[in-house]
């Protein structure tokens, strides 16, 4: 945001206040764009990836080479959708659940850190700010469950919304190591923190750190609702979960939402981890924002990998999973880290 | 974890350290995939999948296609009427009108023979059956496409035209 108020600070005919507000719209509208791309370019990849993986083309006839015009004519097709809104629904509910999810993955985009001083909203609090509006995602589902009337969508909803908030505590807990040693939640702050080579990203400081990805890492895919803890969706038990109900442009806020979550959480997971827009050598001529997308891409390739690889885990199973097995490790890992720091004298 | 009040054997079976974290399973899993997508990329060509309105698969000769009615050296029907097929056809698919033939060597002649190709199995028994050798199925088509009913009922002047694709 300071890049566009430094712009638009020199045009003299406006006021401080105008820049504000003008380079806020601007960024803001930067960030709906950037989740416009990631539906755009995930869906391909992901069809691409699953294809690939099970030894099948994918798509192939739309756009000249493998049907990169694909999410092109997707969205030709949905935008040509009837849009049906169920007789015993709830129609204010319903109407406005999409975008009340769409709204908590957008808010969270402000405190990405892309590039040095691309940033929409330099918080100090940043990485809380980032974990407290991304959990609207779970009102926004229990008002579609709730709204369809339908009993799918209520127990796609109700396991979303069990699941989100359970797992949110051990994706939260995870990254309490790396705030131990920047000693801030400014998204800024961990990433220059982890200047200079791979060495000095998170992820290798300690073996503790290294812990703590994998467990962000599995917990994060919890928390976007992706195979294998797709619990909410579960085609084959609730049709569709939480968006059974859902047709057309409404529909397509609940997918769009879905893979910019996918990408937020590799975002956050490259920033506080994989050391954010520093490159992997320091000195290597690469530019900062594409050294941020590409780690964050390969991480979202990751995610797509474990989705089609792994069969689907049970309700309990999820639950077990996260309150038994994560949280505790996630705690090992904070109180280790904290004794590693204390011990090899590296406290800021 | 307790096994009180369940049938006898029901948690014999004992899990190793290492396979109850699932977690080396999970990495080998990972790794079988990873395999499958450097290999298809590698070799695009060698996936099994096959793009089929440009690649089309090769069938044996002796593949039941669309049937043909066969004709003699002076262009005219092979087909005597005789019933034969219509009357071993287990979907009844055939029917057949016979008349009189102008040469007295010859008996009759179909004057309409139909065949619907949406009751059709293909089972071949028609050819079988056929003495004169005038039903074959060997066209290889097996791509049959029409936008109604009734056009795939096909009559005798489009089973004696043999090189037509499966649009009826």
């Amino acid at each position: 945001m300071e890049l566009f108020a430094n712009l638009l600070g020199k045009i003299e005919a406006l006021s401080s206040q105008n820049v504000l507000i003008l380079s806020s719209l601007i960024m803001a509208l930067i960030m709906a764009l950037v989740m416009a791309a990631c539906a755009i370019v995930f869906t391909w990849m992901e069809r691409k990836v699953a294809a690939f993986l099970q030894s099948r083309y994918g798509p192939m006839r739309v756009g000249h080479w493998h049907g990169v015009a694909q999410p092109v004519a997707d969205m030709l097709k949905i935008l040509q959708k009837e849009d049906i809104i169920p007789a015993e629904a709830d129609r204010t509910l319903f109407t406005l659940a999409p975008v009340v999810i769409f709204i908590g993955s957008l808010l969270a985009w402000a405190a990405i850190p892309f590039a040095p001083g691309f940033i929409a909203s330099d918080l100090d609090l940043g990485l809380l700010y980032i974990f407290a509006v991304s959990s609207l995602a779970v009102i926004g589902i229990l008002m579609a469950g709730w709204a369809s009337n339908n009993k799918w969508s209520l127990y796609g909803a109700a396991r979303g919304a069990a699941q989100m908030v359970s797992y949110e505590i051990p994706l939260a807990l995870s990254t309490v190591p790396v705030v131990l040693y920047t000693a801030s939640l400014n998204m800024n702050d961990i990433v220059i923190a982890q200047q200079g080579g791979v060495a000095n990203w998170f992820l290798f400081r300690d073996p503790f750190l290294f812990v703590a990805f994998v467990v962000y890492f599995i917990c994060s895919i919890a928390e976007v609702n992706r195979g294998p803890f797709d619990m909410p969706e579960t085609e084959s038990e609730l049709v569709a979960g939480y968006h059974t109900e859902y047709t057309g442009m409404r529909w397509a806020f609940f997918f769009l939402s879905e893979y910019a979550n996918l990408f937020l959480v590799s975002c956050i997971a490259t920033a506080v981890f994989l050391g954010g827009w520093w490159a992997p050598i320091p000195g290597l001529p690469l530019a900062p924002a594409l050294n941020f997308i590409v780690k964050s891409v390969l991480l979202v390739f990751l995610h797509m990998w474990v989705r089609w690889t792994l069969p689907r885990l049970r309700v309990d199973q999820l639950m077990y999973l996260c309150w038994k097995v994560m949280i505790p490790i996630a705690l090992i890992c904070v109180i280790g880290s904290g004794i590693w720091l204390m011990v090899s004298g590296q406290a800021s | 974890m307790s096994f009180k009040g369940l049938p006898e054997g029901v948690g014999d079976r004992t899990q190793s350290f290492r396979d109850a974290g699932y977690f080396w399973e999970i990495l080998r899993g990972l790794g079988i995939t990873m395999k499958h997508l450097v290999r298809n990329l590698r070799h695009t060509d060698e996936m099994p999948t096959m793009q089929y309105p440009e690649e089309k698969r090769v069938y044996s000769e002796r593949f039941r296609g669309r049937h043909r009615l066969t004709q003699r050296e002076d262009g005219s029907v092979r087909c005597v009427a005789c019933q034969m097929c219509s009357t071993v056809c287990p979907a009844d698919c055939i029917e057949i009108e016979a008349a009189e033939h102008p040469d007295p060597s010859i008996e009759k002649y179909p004057e309409s023979f139909t065949i619907d190709l949406l009751r059709c199995v293909y089972c071949g028994l028609c050819e079988e059956a056929c003495p004169c050798d005038a039903i074959r199925m060997d066209t290889g088509i097996y791509e049959i496409a029409a936008d109604s009913r009734e056009k795939f009922v096909v009559d005798k002047d489009f089973l004696l035209n043999n090189d037509t694709d499966g649009t009826l």
